[in-house]
């Protein structure tokens, strides 16, 4: 579990690229939430939130992520294990004065939890004592800025040949992005949320995803069909990242947009095809990622290669032929999550962060839907578009630059 | 009934200056009240001097939302001084009629009741208001306080000064012990 390094590491990026406030793994000692909630106890009515369970600092329940900066945080994260991505239908009736009240209470919500300290008027607060890298990410959909009475609301996708999309997985106003190390903070997250958003919105879907929680940092994420999911994928940190990310004026600058696609994967027909056929679909290797021209996970793909018979050795129609961007500035960072359901239904919550989604996302999408061998065993099944405002200064609120 | 009480809880500890300035300020709550958002707290130029910078304070105020009739608020009071700080009254727009209440047992049943004395801060500590404990009791909240909304709030001290503050209002399921009138 690298989950405090990672942080330290993503901290000392950030310090050197912008000097933003992050707390490292390596502050939690003098600084810790155990001392912070005691901090108003030097009196006699109140006694020191300390309780046996409660790990010592540097142990991952105690790691950190920042909340306030240039950017939300959730997006250039090292992905934590769990998530909940919360889909919210606000009432009818909803204005800009609702939706302000309603963000400042999310963002205090989240300002506290995510830095191990209970919400306001929380009715469990020894769950908030293990942040485990809780994350909190906000997103505004088409209805969210319909309600506000604001322009520039994320356009609608163009409906795609595979797209199978149900309601019930598809659309909302609000998104609540919830990330996490720990899933029962991560529940007790959730559970604030819900509380402090139900007298302006209603849940439409929560859909929960999951990753290798064991796995060391710097190493791709394995989805359910067994393949390296992220090989090509800007890294944060980078100028390739931040082009490709962050919207660079108005006011959603710090911001990105998310798509997010449910994708059921087929697996029953997928247990059926050998694993020639996988990697032909693909165009990688199972085991290692590497492209077929290669060795290696991160190998450049030679899309030039032909095999003796004179074809491409990576197919014309392989999943990363199609999905290829050659400008790794308009490529989108993806953070996906796998999900499973108990009617066995499993797929990948495909999150991808971009600054433009006409220009990131659609183009992908679109060759993909008109050719890509593994649409065979895979079928879209939800589909969501949302804009990640930026991040805000302590005592500003998520949302601020648009509703202020 | 009510009314009565308040002042008898208020005459037990506040000079009759402080008491005359209470009224007033509640007078300009209450018409604060009547044109619609509780977001700025009307400063009457006679209103006595806040509390030395940093004396008493509050940390995470909030109140819970509510329709109409009672409500709460809550926070942790920190007293920096090295004397103990009374809370002797409190006043909001939101209501006009707020009491200073703790939270006791009463034949196996939790009750609330009007706190004698005030609220007492320990010197160089702090006093929790949270549910089911000592809290600032709204008896008669008249427009809804809908959640996310922010309510000013008065405290009046042992000294005669103020303690202003801003809480945020919750939608919260709990708070609900029984009213018990006790020592009216």
């Amino acid at each position: 579990m690298g989950g405090p390094f990672a942080v330290a590491e993503i901290g000392r990026r950030r310090l050197l690229a912008g000097g933003l406030a992050v707390v490292g793994a390596g502050t939690l000692a003098g600084c810790s939430p155990a001392d912070r909630a005691a901090e108003p106890g030097r009196g006699q009515a109140v006694q020191p939130a300390r309780s046996e369970d409660q790990p010592g600092a540097g142990e991952p329940g105690r790691a950190v992520e920042s909340f306030h900066g240039e950017h939300q945080a959730g997006v250039a994260t090292t992905p934590q294990a769990h998530a909940a991505f919360l889909g919210l239908s606000l009432r009818r009736g909803t204005t800009r004065d609702h939706l302000r009240r309603l963000m400042r209470l999310l963002t205090d919500d989240a300002g506290r939890l995510t830095q191990g300290r209970p919400a306001l008027g929380d009715t469990e607060p020894g769950l908030a004592a293990l942040p485990a890298r809780l994350t909190v990410t906000f997103g505004f959909g088409p209805g969210f800025f319909q309600a506000a009475g604001l322009p520039g609301g994320p356009a609608p996708l163009p409906r795609f040949p595979v797209d199978r999309l149900r309601d019930r997985w598809s659309g909302g106003d609000l998104l609540v992005q919830l990330c996490c190390d720990d899933p029962v903070t991560l529940a007790h997250a959730v559970r604030m949320v819900r509380k402090d958003t139900r007298a302006f919105a209603t849940v439409k879907w929560l859909q929960r995803g999951f990753r290798q929680a064991t796995q060391r940092p710097g190493h791709t994420h394995r989805n359910l069909m067994g393949q390296l999911d992220g090989t090509v994928n800007p890294r944060p940190g980078t100028p390739d990242f931040d082009r490709a990310v962050w919207i660079r004026e108005g006011p959603l600058r710090g911001g990105t947009m998310l798509v997010l696609r449910r994708i059921e994967m087929l697996m029953d027909d997928w247990d059926a095809a050998d694993t020639g056929a996988k990697e032909f679909a693909v165009g990688r290797r199972l085991d290692s990622g590497a492209p077929l021209t290669g060795t290696r996970e991160h190998d450049p793909p030679d899309y030039a290669a032909v095999n003796g018979l004179g074809f491409p050795v990576i197919a014309q129609e392989a999943h990363i032929r199609r999905a290829h961007v050659a400008d790794p500035g308009l490529r989108m960072f993806r953070r996906p999550y796998s999900y499973e359901e108990a009617d066995g239904e499993v797929g990948l919550l495909f999150a991808a962060y971009q600054a433009d989604v006409e220009r990131q996302f659609v183009p992908v999408q679109r060759r993909l839907a008109e050719a890509d061998l593994l649409n065979q065993w895979t079928r879209p099944v939800g589909s969501a578009v949302f804009a990640i405002p930026p991040g805000c200064a302590e005592g500003g609120w998520i949302g601020e630059t648009l509703l202020g | 009934m009510k009314l009565l009480r308040h002042a008898v809880v208020s005459r037990t500890v506040v000079s009759r200056t402080a008491a005359a300035c209470a009224a007033l300020a509640l007078s300009a709550c209450l018409s604060a009240c009547g044109s619609g958002q509780p977001s700025a707290q009307p400063v009457a130029p006679s209103s006595p001097a806040p509390s030395p910078a940093g004396a008493l304070t509050i940390t995470d105020p909030w109140v819970k939302a509510a329709g109409k009739g009672m409500s709460a608020a809550f926070g942790t009071l920190v007293n920096s001084t090295d004397a103990p700080i009374t809370v002797v009254s409190a006043a909001t727009p939101a209501s006009p009629e707020v009491e200073l209440h703790e939270t006791v047992e009463d034949g196996g049943k939790m009750v609330m009741r009007p706190k004698q004395g005030g609220f007492v801060v320990p010197a160089r500590g702090s006093l929790k208001l949270e549910p089911g404990g000592n809290h600032i009791m709204l008896m008669d909240v008249r427009r809804p306080i809908e959640p996310g909304g922010e309510v000013p709030f008065t405290l009046r001290l042992g000294d005669g000064s103020t303690l202003r503050f801003t809480a945020v209002a919750k939608d919260f399921a709990g708070a609900n012990e029984t009213y018990h009138p006790g020592h009216g």
